[in-house]
C-alpha cells in the first residue's frame, strides 16, 4: 500500500472478496523520514501514514517492509547505469520486475502468503485452458498493463489486480470516498519516486557529473558542444544550444546518444521516426506463443502513455525484432516495447537498437 | 488472546494507578492558582513529588516533572551544555556513547551541528559495555574542556547495565556533571539518585506502569541548567508550563509500587527470562544473545538471528499472536539495522535480524510459553524468507 487511493481501494476489494489481507508499505528510500510536499515520493512519512490509516479503516494489519537496499541496487543504480549508457530507462517497470513482483513476492510467499495484490489498472483473465492472461484495464485512460508487461507466468499466478474491471479512476475515487478512505482525493503521483525535485536531468547530472562533448549531425559535422551526453534523451529538442541553424531552418532533435565518445547526434524530426527495434532482453507475459520464428502481426506500445501501433515481430538468434507498419516517433534504446494481441499483453522487450525509417541519403534528399 | 512481550516499549498501566489517575483527572484547578481549587491540585502534585523523590532517592525539590523521557533528555543535555558554556566557553566537549537512545544522541548531534559542541564517543565492546579505562584517560587529558557526560544507566535495546557510580567517580575528579538516561533502569533495578553521584537523571512513567506523557528530570539541588521552555517559571524555572498533577500522581504511585515490589519481581523476571533464553537456544542454537555475559536487565532479552530479517520475525510472531519488537523503529515504522548493535561492532546483516523480547509486571509463564510455541515456525519461515530475499 503506497498511501495512494488505488492500492487502498484494491485492498478494500480484496478484503471484501473474503481474502485474508495484510497491508504492506514498501520502504524504498535509504533516507526515510522526509516529509515532502508537492512532488510526492514512495517513502515519505506522509504516504506511510496514509497507507497505515487506510489499513486501519479496513481493519487489516499493516507493516512497513524495508526493500531500500534492493531498490537501490536493482532500480536506482540500474536507472543511472542506463542513462550512463545513453539509454532511456523506465524505473517503474524495473521496480515491478525486480521489487514488487520479485523481492516482495518471494518474501511474501516465504512468509506464507499466496499473492501480492496491487492497485494497478490491469485485468487478469483465464483462457479456456486455464492459463492466465494479462489484459488492459477497462479504464483505458488509466490502463497500466504496459508497466506490468515484465511479469512472467509464474508472477501472474501470484498477482491480483482488483481494479482492472473498473471503468474509470473517478469511480475508484468515489468508491474510496464511500468506504471512508481519507485518501479518496489525494492527487495522483506522476514523478519518479526517488527523484524528489522531479527534474531527472539535474538529478542525473548530479550523479554522473559533467564532461564536455560534441554535438554532431548524422554526416559527422560538429555543430556545438554539451556538458555530458547523459543529460540528453532521444527525441529531445530543447536545450541543444546549437548556434548555427539547420540548412532547412527546421528545429533539430536528438537522434542518438553515443556515451562511449560522449557524443550527441542531432537531426530533423523526420529522422527520429524508426522502422525497426530489437533487443535481447525479452520475456513472455503468461504462456509464450507457440512459435516465434515466423513474422507475426501484433500491436506494440513503447511508452506508458503511448498508443499501441501495428507491427510484426520475430525472434531470431535470441534477439526479438519488431517492425512497425508506419514510421514511429518517440522510441529510444532503453525503453521497453510491450507486445499486445488485442488487449492481451503478450510480452516485452527492452530496446537495445533502433533502425531509423529515414536514411542519411533520404534526409539529405529531404533538405 | 494476543500476548504482549514488548514492555520496554511501554508497559500496561497498573489497575490501582489507573483508578487513582482517573480520580485525579476529574479534579479541576491549576496547581499555580492561589484559591482552594488550585491548592487542592497543588497538594496532589506536591504529594506526588515527595513520593516520587522517595522512590528515586532524591530530595523533593530535585524532581522536575516533564512530558517524558525524551523531553527530560533534551532538557538535561541542552540545558547542561548551555549552562556550562556560559560558565566557561572552553567547555564544549560532550562525552556520550553511540549506543544511547535517540532522545540523548539527537540533541547532542544537534548541538554539534548548530552550537559548536564537540562530541566524544566512549568506546563500547561487543556486549555494549562502556570502556571506562578510556573514559578515565580522556577525563585526565581533556577534563577542562568537557561540558558534560551523558551515559545511559540501562540500555533500552540490549538491557546491558552500566556502572554509573564508577562513571560519576571518574567525572567527579574533574568536576564534570554527569547525566544519565535512567528510563530503562528506574523501577527495574535499584536506583538511588543521591548515591549515584549524578547531576541529572531522566525517568518516565510509562515504563513502570504509569501513563504515557509524564516523566521527570531529576536535577541535583546544586546543579544549574538553562531552560528550554520559557514562561510561567514553574518547576524551578527549568520547565515552564501548567503542571500535570494527575499524571504526576499516577507516575508517583506506579513508581512506588514498582520500587517496593522490585526484589520479588527481579527473581520472577530472572526465572522467566532463563526459560525464554534457554528455549530460544533450543530452537535456534546459533542465536547470539546480544549483551553476552555482561551484567544486564533480566526482563530484556535481545537476540540476533543469522539470516533472518527483523521485520519477517516480527510479522510472523505478530500473526501467531505474540507481539515483540526489534528494539528500534523510525517514525515511518521502518525497521533499520539497530544503531545500538552497529555501535557494538556488529555488521549491518547481524544488526538487521534481531528480536527484543521484554517482560513486564504482568508477564506470566504462559506468556513465555506462548512465545516459545510460536517461535519455531516463525524462525523457520523467516529464515526461508531471508534466503529468498538475498
Amino acid at each position: 500500500m503506497s498511501g495512494g487511493v488505488d492500492s487502498a481501494v484494491a485492498a478494500a476489494r480484496a478484503v471484501e472478496a473474503g481474502h485474508e489481507v495484510v497491508g504492506v508499505h514498501l520502504a524504498l528510500s535509504r533516507m526515510p523520514g522526509t516529509l515532502r510536499t508537492g512532488s510526492r515520493g514512495c517513502c515519505t512519512i506522509e504516504d506511510s501514514m496514509d497507507a497505515q490509516r487506510a489499513a486501519s479503516v479496513l481493519g487489516i494489519p499493516y507493516y512497513v517492509w524495508d526493500f531500500s537496499e534492493r531498490f537501490k541496487e536493482e532500480v536506482v543504480d540500474d536507472f543511472i547505469a542506463e542513462y550512463e549508457a545513453g539509454r532511456t530507462p523506465n524505473p517503474c517497470m524495473r521496480c515491478n520486475e525486480r521489487i514488487k513482483f520479485a523481492a516482495l513476492l518471494e518474501k511474501a510467499l516465504a512468509l506464507g502468503f499466496d499473492a501480492v495484490c496491487t492497485g494497478h489498472y490491469a485485468t487478469l483473465l483465464t483462457d479456456e485452458n486455464g492459463n492466465l492472461e494479462l489484459h488492459r484495464s477497462n479504464a483505458l485512460a488509466k490502463d497500466q498493463s504496459y508497466v506490468l508487461g515484465v511479469l512472467t507466468d509464474e508472477q501472474l499466478r501470484h498477482s491480483m489486480f482488483p481494479l482492472g474491471a473498473s471503468a474509470s479512476k473517478d469511480l475508484i475515487r468515489a468508491e474510496a470516498e464511500a468506504r471512508g478512505l481519507a485518501v479518496a482525493n489525494k492527487p495522483d503521483s506522476y514523478d519518479i519516486c526517488f527523484i524528489p525535485e522531479g527534474d531527472t536531468q539535474d538529478w542525473i547530472a548530479d550523479k554522473l557529473g559533467n564532461q564536455t562533448g560534441q554535438i554532431i549531425d548524422r554526416e559527422g559535422n560538429v555543430l556545438g558542444s554539451h556538458e555530458g551526453s547523459h543529460g540528453f534523451t532521444v527525441g529531445q529538442r530543447k536545450g541543444l544550444q546549437i548556434g548555427r541553424p539547420a540548412a532547412d531552418g527546421r528545429p533539430r532533435y536528438v537522434l542518438e546518444i553515443r556515451p562511449k565518445t560522449n557524443t550527441v547526434v542531432v537531426g530533423p524530426q523526420a529522422a527520429l521516426a524508426i522502422a525497426e527495434m530489437s533487443g535481447e532482453r525479452f520475456s513472455w507475459c503468461g504462456q509464450p506463443p507457440a512459435s516465434t520464428s515466423e513474422w507475426r502481426d501484433i500491436l506494440v506500445q513503447v511508452r506508458a502513455h503511448a498508443d499501441a501501433v501495428e507491427a510484426e515481430f520475430v525472434v531470431q538468434d535470441g534477439v526479438m525484432v519488431i517492425r512497425v507498419k508506419q514510421p514511429l516517433l518517440g522510441v529510444a534504446p532503453g525503453q521497453t516495447a510491450v507486445l499486445y494481441l488485442g488487449t492481451r499483453v503478450l510480452g516485452q522487450v527492452t530496446i537495445d537498437q533502433t533502425i531509423s525509417a529515414v536514411s542519411v541519403e533520404l534526409e539529405q534528399g529531404l533538405v | 488472546m494476543p500476548v504482549y512481550l514488548d514492555h520496554a516499549a511501554t508497559t500496561p498501566m497498573r489497575e490501582e494507578v489507573l483508578v487513582a489517575y482517573l480520580e485525579h483527572l476529574r479534579a479541576v484547578g491549576n496547581p499555580s492558582s492561589v484559591h482552594r481549587f488550585g491548592q487542592d491540585v497543588r497538594n496532589v502534585l506536591e504529594a506526588a513529588r515527595e513520593s516520587l523523590a522517595s522512590s528515586i532517592g532524591c530530595n523533593r525539590s530535585e524532581v522536575i516533572f516533564t512530558s517524558g523521557g525524551t523531553e527530560s533528555d533534551n532538557l538535561a543535555v541542552k540545558g547542561l551544555y548551555w549552562q556550562r558554556r556560559v560558565e566557561d566557553a572552553n567547555r564544549k566537549i560532550i562525552v556520550t556513547a553511540a549506543t544511547e537512545h535517540h532522545g540523548v544522541l539527537d540533541p547532542i548531534f544537534w548541538l554539534e551541528q548548530h552550537q559548536g559542541a564537540e562530541v566524544a564517543l566512549i568506546p563500547v565492546d561487543r556486549n555494549g559495555v562502556f570502556d571506562l579505562g578510556w573514559l578515565q584517560q580522556f577525563v585526565e587529558q581533556r577534563g577542562q574542556e568537557i561540558a558534560l557526560i551523558s551515559l545511559m544507566w540501562v540500555n533500552n535495546e540490549t538491557g546491558v547495565i552500566a556502572n554509573i557510580e564508577k562513571i560519576t567517580q571518574i567525572a567527579g575528579l574533574a568536576g564534570i556533571p554527569v547525566h544519565s538516561d535512567a528510563v530503562a533502569a528506574f523501577g527495574h533495578i535499584p536506583v538511588n539518585f543521591a548515591e549515584s553521584g549524578l547531576a541529572a537523571m531522566s525517568v518516565t512513567a510509562h515504563k513502570v506502569g504509569g501513563p504515557v506523557g509524564v516523566g521527570a528530570l531529576v536535577v541535583g539541588r546544586q546543579v544549574k541548567l538553562v531552560s528550554l521552555t520559557h514562561g510561567g517559571g514553574q518547576e524551578r524555572g527549568m520547565r515552564s508550563g501548567t503542571m500535570d498533577a494527575a499524571g504526576a500522581s499516577a507516575f508517583a504511585l506506579a513508581a512506588q509500587i514498582s520500587v517496593s515490589e522490585l526484589p520479588a519481581r527481579q527473581s520472577k523476571m530472572a526465572a522467566l527470562s532463563q526459560q525464554l533464553i534457554s528455549g530460544v537456544y533450543g530452537i535456534a542454537p546459533d542465536a547470539v544473545f546480544s549483551r553476552g555475559e555482561a551484567l544486564g536487565l533480566a526482563e530484556t532479552v535481545h537476540f540476533a538471528f543469522d539470516g533472518c530479517s527483523s521485520d519477517s520475525l516480527i510479522f510472523l510472531l505478530d500473526a501467531a499472536g505474540v507481539s515483540v519488537s526489534a528494539g528500534s523503529a523510525c517514525t515511518a515504522g521502518v525497521n533499520r539495522p539497530s544503531h545500538v548493535l552497529l555501535a557494538m561492532g556488529r555488521t549491518e546483516a547481524e544488526a538487521n535480524g534481531v528480536l527484543r523480547i521484554t517482560l513486564g509486571h504482568n508477564t506470566s509463564e504462559s506468556c513465555v510459553a506462548a512465545f516459545l510455541s510460536a517461535f519455531p515456525q516463525a524462525y523457520a519461515a523467516a529464515k526461508k524468507a531471508g534466503l529468498a530475499s538475498k
